[in-house]
Formats: structure tokens, C-alpha cells, sequence
């Protein structure tokens, strides 16, 4: 048996098992469909909890994947995954096919497509903008409303299309509250004078130094909470935007003017991702995202002997979590390759 | 006779942008730990006034702070001062000075002072 492993996607953990499986002695092959490696990172402008810039972790991993070892397509996708003869046969867009005695599936997330929760007026409220939206208008340092002038007041909705049944996903995107915590008090230092609103149903702050965070933007950054989720936001006559929403800790309705909305997306099973899984056989779970052999000690294991998985494709993770569990995907690759040879 | 026939009824909708809050600002202004509640009741909860009044700091401060002052001027004076919320606050909120500061604000009439 060879070495030769296929990993699928070039964002995050498929650089890092990608990098890992290099230095161990494998032949590896990513495929990324974008034209770019990176994934969501590389569209991301400070990260949390210690505002880093994207650009140090997109320079980490590039160093990783900048090996002899590793050979990198981007602008293909894989289609489908064929076991055959203790091997793969790996099946790309571009209608080649690949052997490989190994596959990490690596093909992270899709954020949540906002505009299908109606009632925020994504795509129908020009002042109405997604998370992803406000990291580009970071990295330009201009946070501006759509007429280009600069909003005094602003608000980020937590939890859509997360904990909502409505939007198809029972589960807790887990980075979205985190976040909203970062981006407003990133919205507080590049605006001076706004007023930054999070609209939460609980602040879900488990991971380390997010509560500090937490703490930080209500103390030094005179950030508002308000618990409640927003059940509707309409447009007034002045263009404002009026948010409707119980403030649950006074127990009753509470509306507000805001000049800008940010809607925190929730994290999804990527559309490459299904592709794949519905033509490997690969199981997915009740979340749609892959699922793995076990949550506790086989996350990395898939259905499929030879098959592993490698960060958000199987649950929303952190950049952290993502890298750890690649090197873990890694670990268990070499595992098995050592065990086919014997 | 009984009056009959039709009345408006006033919403229970909080106004956010037309209430007022300089007392909610007035006290976080002079005891910044005041903006670090996350509102979990523990100061209620530990409060002997509130076992036997209405009196709850914690539902207090989030009126405050979303300019809902009606009765809280009332309500403030009914705490004793005893300082077991502060003994118990998980944030390290200076409570007995946030209630002390409440009663100023409304002393002194504070309206956008801040």
C-alpha cells in the first residue's frame, strides 16, 4: 500500500491535515473548489477572542501547505468518492479521477443563507447586512449604511438560521454570539459615537476567554444586550429600520430605530459537502453535517474505512477546534495507513 | 351610570429611542460596574426586601436601563442597605453603591445630566 491521500478542500483543517500528512512522508493532493485556499478565513477581517488578524492564520497555514509533498488544484471541486481494491477513486469536477489509499474530507461550511429568514429583510432592506457583509466593511474601514452615510446605531441579531426550527436547524452554530461580541465592539472602536445593540436569545460564551470578551465590550465598550429574539424588522418612512423584538428580562415588547442591522449567520452543512456525501454513501447526521463514526473518541471516522473527516464539515467548530481536529484526522490517517501495510 | 364606549389603551411596548435613561447613564457613569450585569438574579434572589416586597434590584437596573423609571423611585427606597446582593454578585457589581446612586439620581431629579 502507498501513501497517497486525497484531502477535499483547502480552507482551514484541510490545509493543517494536509500539512500534517506532508511531513509524515504522503503523497497528498487537495482539491479546493475556490480559485484560492483559505475558506471562510480569508473573507474574515479580525478574528476572536484576541482579535487577531486573518491574515496571521491564512500565513500559518500557507506555510503549511507550501510542501514537496503536497500537489494543490483549486478551482475543482470533487464530486463523488468510489472505494476500489482497498483504494479510492477520487472524481473531480473537471471530470478526472484520482487514486488515492486515503480521503480526509475536509469540506467545512456554507453560512446560512440569511435572506431565507424573510422576516429580517435580508436582500429587502438595503441597511440589513450579514456578519460576513461587516468583515468586508472592516477590512475597507467603512462601516456605511447603502446611501454611504455613517450609521449611528446599530444592531446585531444573534441565532439566524440557528436554534430555529423555521430555518431548518435545531443545533447552536456555537461561534455566532462570540462573534456578534467581536464585531461590536469592533464596530464601537471604528465608529466612535455609535450606539451597538446584540439582540440575544443567551449569550452562549464557551470557549476560552469569550466570557472575558463578553465582559469587556459591556464594561469598556457600552455595548447593549438585549434578550430577546427579533421577530420582525420593517422599514419606516425615514428609511430606519424599526426592530421589533420582547425584551425578555422586562418581560415585555421593545422596539427600535437602527440604522444598520447585522445578522449573525449560523453555520451549515457546505453544498459540496452533500454532494459528496450523497454520492460516497457517507452518513450525515440529523444536523446534515457529516457524521461521524463516534462523537467521543471516532470524530475524525467516518462510515467508511479509509474515508476521515477534518473539521466544520461534521459540526460547527472555531479555527482552534478546526485545527486540532485536523491534526487529529491526520494521526488516525497515518493509523491507518500503517495498518493497511502490515 | 357606568361610562360606556371606547378608550385607548395605552401599549406595553417599550419606546427605546424615546425613553429616557440619564438616570440609567448617571449611575454607569459614576459606577461603571453597573454596565457589567448579565442579569442572573442573584442579588434578587439573596435579598431579604424582595422575600417580602416586591423589590427586586435586578428587574431595577434593566428598567433603568431601558428608561422604564416609572415606580423605581418608589421602589428604590425599600432597600436596606444590608449588602448581601454584593456579597453574592457572580460580576462584582458594586450594588450597594449602584442603589445608592439610583436614589441620588432621583434625589437630585437627574434628567439628561449625563
Amino acid at each position: 500500500m502507498g501513501r497517497r491521500v486525497v484531502v477535499i478542500g483547502g480552507g482551514v483543517a484541510g490545509m493543517e491535515a494536509a500539512g500534517q500528512l506532508a511531513r509524515r512522508g504522503c503523497n497528498v493532493t487537495v482539491f479546493e473548489k475556490e480559485t484560492e485556499t483559505g475558506g471562510h478565513v480569508k473573507n474574515w477581517f479580525h478574528l476572536f477572542p484576541d482579535r487577531k488578524d486573518s491574515r496571521d492564520v491564512l500565513r500559518y497555514l500557507g506555510n503549511k501547505i507550501n510542501h514537496n509533498n503536497i500537489t494543490l488544484f483549486t478551482g475543482i471541486a470533487v464530486e463523488g468518492i468510489r472505494p476500489s481494491n482497498g483504494s479510492f477513486s477520487v472524481f473531480t469536477g473537471d471530470g478526472n479521477e484520482i487514486t488515492a489509499d486515503a480521503v480526509v474530507v475536509a469540506t467545512g461550511f456554507d453560512l446560512f443563507r440569511s435572506e431565507k429568514k424573510e422576516e429580517y429583510g435580508y436582500g429587502i432592506y438595503e441597511n440589513v447586512i450579514t456578519s460576513a457583509d461587516l468583515e468586508r466593511m472592516f477590512r475597507k474601514d467603512q462601516i456605511r449604511m447603502h446611501d454611504g452615510s455613517i450609521p449611528g446605531k446599530i444592531g446585531l441579531v444573534h441565532c439566524v438560521g440557528s436554534r430555529d426550527e423555521k430555518a431548518g436547524n435545531l443545533y447552536c452554530s456555537k461561534l455566532c454570539c462570540v462573534t456578534a461580541v467581536k464585531q461590536a465592539m469592533e464596530i464601537a472602536e471604528h465608529l466612535e459615537d455609535a450606539k451597538v445593540f446584540c439582540f440575544y436569545m443567551d449569550m452562549r460564551m464557551g470557549g476560552a476567554m469569550y466570557e472575558e470578551l463578553y465582559r469587556e465590550a459591556q464594561e469598556n465598550y457600552g455595548i447593549g444586550f438585549i434578550r430577546g429574539k427579533v421577530s420582525e424588522v420593517a422599514q419606516n418612512i425615514d428609511n430606519k429600520l424599526i426592530v421589533k423584538v420582547e425584551d425578555t428580562l422586562t418581560g415585555r415588547p421593545l422596539k427600535m430605530e437602527i440604522d444598520l442591522l447585522v445578522l449573525m449567520a449560523g453555520m451549515e452543512m457546505s453544498e459540496g459537502g452533500k454532494k459528496i456525501a450523497q454520492s460516497a454513501g457517507l452518513d450525515t447526521g440529523e444536523n446534515r453535517f457529516f457524521k461521524p463514526a463516534d462523537l467521543h473518541f471516532a470524530s475524525n471516522e467516518s462510515n467508511i474505512k479509509g474515508v476521515f473527516y477534518a473539521g466544520t464539515c461534521t459540526m460547527p467548530m472555531n479555527i482552534t477546534e478546526a485545527i486540532s481536529h485536523a491534526r487529529a484526522a491526520a494521526a488516525d490517517v497515518m493509523d491507518y495507513l500503517d495498518k493497511q501495510k502490515n | 351610570m357606568d361610562k360606556f364606549g371606547f378608550t385607548l389603551v395605552k401599549g406595553r411596548r417599550i419606546d427605546y429611542d424615546s425613553n429616557d435613561r440619564s438616570i440609567a447613564e448617571y449611575v454607569s457613569a459614576h459606577e461603571p460596574s453597573f454596565r457589567i450585569c448579565i442579569e442572573c438574579g442573584c442579588c434578587s434572589a439573596a435579598c431579604t426586601t424582595g422575600n417580602f416586597t416586591q423589590f427586586s434590584l435586578r428587574e431595577i437596573q434593566i428598567l433603568l436601563k431601558r428608561g422604564e423609571n416609572d415606580g423605581v423611585r418608589d421602589k428604590i427606597k425599600k432597600c436596606m442597605l444590608c449588602g448581601k446582593c454584593t456579597l453574592v454578585c457572580p460580576r462584582g457589581v458594586n450594588t450597594r453603591n449602584v442603589i445608592l446612586l439610583i436614589q441620588e439620581a432621583f434625589r437630585k431629579n437627574i434628567k439628561n445630566a449625563v
